[in-house]
């Protein structure tokens, strides 16, 4: 049988791999992808520990997370599309005019 | 333990040999059937009647050069049509083929004709029926061609839009049967009304029987909806730059999807291998199942045949504008009526 | 035993795709190792007994979000980073001190995993056999969901609604009625 810790533990590197990849990288959608991978270690986290009680909450939960990682996605795609339009580049250190 | 676990695999094996045969017919069946239709014998050259005629094609593909264009990104141009034939022949995994049966008592106990019996099997065979998007796409994308892009795209939009809608009328029938698993609806269908009338559900759902074909229709990229790969409009759409074995694997993994979809149908709607209550006794209930798949098949090939090809925009406004709410109507009556009934 | 080794087969096939997402240049590659981690993590939802969420992570996640991803990735035939910059910001490439950075997240990492080892309560096992057949059965969740989470049900499909008209506005080209 395999311990919850095992579980966490590999939730806990993708959540650290995902964050890794929003910090280093300078490109938009893979920004993005980041994030997708952040959302499924809570996922992960959450039926495991769904599973460790016994009932059904962490599986209701995740479809929650999903439902809404699917309409952020599609947002901060949007977006994206929207931004590319204007500056012809997906790097972020290409939107700065705000900064002071 | 080690006995059923040999006639396990030796079902998995059976059910992939089907399948690869099932393509190979396909492919004669269509030439064959469209022969006909237009008043000219098919293919009867090779072999008898041209039965071996798929062999023969086969063999040409095979032999033919393999082409990639150089700009073609190098893995995604071969993981491509690797991904639309495996996605096809993965979705049959949950698709149950058969009843129970001992093959004439040559086993103690009966075995039950289908690869897997997973308890949301409806849902598997949906969510790799999308993952076969992937191959399409990609396709598109990697052969760096003009067509080819448009092709995929036009190709992955109108299968991600008919997904709605094919979605949508399988919660009606889940509803109905009350389970996710293939084969308990498909049991749920055994018997008569009245000692005449099959118990299918196709009797309790006639639009949205109509609403799965026409959604299963366009999910294959089959014509009417064939547009993304029509010859006449842009010169084979995303398989344009593909040629000998990576091309055969598309054509290959179309069959194979249209095969999975109207054994579907046929277990969904259609009562799956119930009807011929006389071919149960033997365990030959598979034969039932064949020949309404079969029947479902001829239907495929004769609309092909038959009707003018949709254009791109007005296939997408079908899809969104008419499809999807139809089948939202179907899905809420259908509700509302085992509500009713059930009080 | 088979089940220890399909976990430690899954995990390292879904942290390893993880990895090397964030470690291409070509967006289009990052997108298809993304796929085969979101592949490689239901295959971990079905073995904690949640078949219905693996299932539901194919159809949404790698049938649905992705494909999306994709689509966009391809209309903007989406710049990669050129060579310098790569050079630069690559946790392993940079010059001198820079690459202390990422020994320290794995520093990090290694320590967060020895606590949540130690951590008492967390070594049991995941889950007896007994409740194995409530927690699967999709039945069981659609009873929950809607009862209990009605609520919360009726605001995610307002969500997605408004997430939608929000998508087409936002990626209109302006000008256009």
């Amino acid at each position: 049988m395999i311990p919850l810790s095992s579980y966490l533990i590999v939730s806990a590197v993708l959540f650290a791999i995902g964050t890794a990849g929003v910090f280093l990288r300078r490109n938009l959608i893979t920004i993005l992808l980041s994030v997708e991978i952040m959302l499924n270690a809570v996922n992960l986290t959450f039926v495991a520990f769904g599973r460790y009680r016994g009932d059904v909450d962490g599986q209701i939960i995740t479809f929650f997370v999903m439902t809404v990682a699917a309409a952020e996605a599609a947002v901060g795609l949007a977006l994206i599309i929207a931004l590319f339009r204007h500056r012809e580049s997906l790097n972020p250190d290409a939107f700065t005019s705000l900064k002071w | 333990m080690d006995l059923r676990f040999g006639i396990q695999l030796g079902i998995i094996g059976l059910t992939f040999f089907m399948l690869i045969n099932a393509s190979a017919l396909l492919v004669l069946a269509e030439r064959k059937i469209m022969g006909f239709m237009q008043q000219r014998y098919g293919p009867y050259l090779v072999g008898p009647h041209g039965l071996l005629q798929p062999l023969a094609d086969i063999l040409k593909l095979l032999m033919k050069e393999e082409l990639r264009p150089k700009g073609a990104d190098k893995w995604l141009f071969t993981l491509a049509p690797i991904l639309s034939v495996t996605a096809a022949f993965a979705a049959f995994a949950t698709v149950p083929w058969g009843g129970e049966t001992t093959f004439f008592g040559l086993l103690d106990t009966p075995v039950k004709l289908g690869v897997a019996d997973i308890n949301v099997g409806l849902l598997v065979v949906f969510a790799i029926t999308s993952m076969g998007v992937y191959g399409i796409v990609l396709a598109g994308w990697a052969s760096n061609s003009k067509y080819s892009l448009m092709g995929g795209l036009r190709a992955s939009a109108q299968m991600i839009s008919y997904e709605l809608a094919y979605a949508t009328s399988l919660a009606a029938v889940i509803l109905l049967a009350g389970s996710l698993s293939l084969r308990e609806v498909v049991d749920t269908q055994a018997g008569t009304w009245f000692g005449f009338i099959p118990r299918w559900l196709v009797f309790l759902q006639p639009v949205g029987f109509i609403i799965y074909v026409i959604a299963g229709v366009a999910e294959t990229n089959r014509a009417p909806f064939d547009f993304p790969e029509a010859e006449q409009e842009l010169v084979a759409g995303y398989n344009t730059e593909y040629s000998s074995v990576r091309f055969a694997l598309f054509p290959q993994a179309e069959y194979i999807n249209m095969a999975t979809m109207s054994a579907v149908a046929t277990d969904l709607y259609l009562g799956g291998w119930h009807g011929i209550p006389l071919l149960d006794t033997y365990g030959l209930s598979w034969v039932t199942f064949l020949l309404k798949v079969g029947a479902i098949l001829f239907t495929y090939i004769w609309m092909r045949w038959t009707l003018p090809r949709y254009r791109y925009d007005q296939l997408m406004a079908f899809g969104w504008k008419f499809l999807f709410p139809l089948s939202v109507i179907n899905l809420i009556v259908t509700a509302a009526l085992v509500l009713y009934f059930n009080a | 035993m088979p089940e220890v080794v399909t976990f430690y087969l899954l995990a390292g096939i879904a942290v390893v795709a993880s990895a090397l997402v964030i470690g291409q240049r070509n967006p289009m590659y990052s997108v298809m190792f993304l796929i085969v981690a979101f592949a490689a993590l239901a295959g971990l939802y079905i073995q904690l007994d949640a078949p219905f969420v693996a299932v539901a992570q194919i159809i949404i996640y790698a049938g649905a979000i992705m494909v999306l991803f994709l689509f966009v990735v391809m209309l903007l035939n989406a710049p990669q980073e050129d060579g310098a910059e790569w050079d630069r910001t690559h946790p392993l490439r940079r010059a001198g001190i820079g690459r202390f950075g990422a020994m320290l997240a794995g520093v990090l990492i290694l320590e967060l995993a020895y606590a949540l080892m130690k951590v008492n309560g967390l070594g049991a096992a995941v889950g007896s056999q007994a409740n194995a057949t409530t927690v699967s059965s999709v039945r069981e969740m659609g009873k929950v969901l809607f009862s209990r989470h009605a609520f919360a049900f009726e605001a995610t499909s307002v969500l997605i609604l408004v997430a939608m008209v929000g998508a087409v506005v936002l990626a209109r080209r302006e000008g256009e009625s």
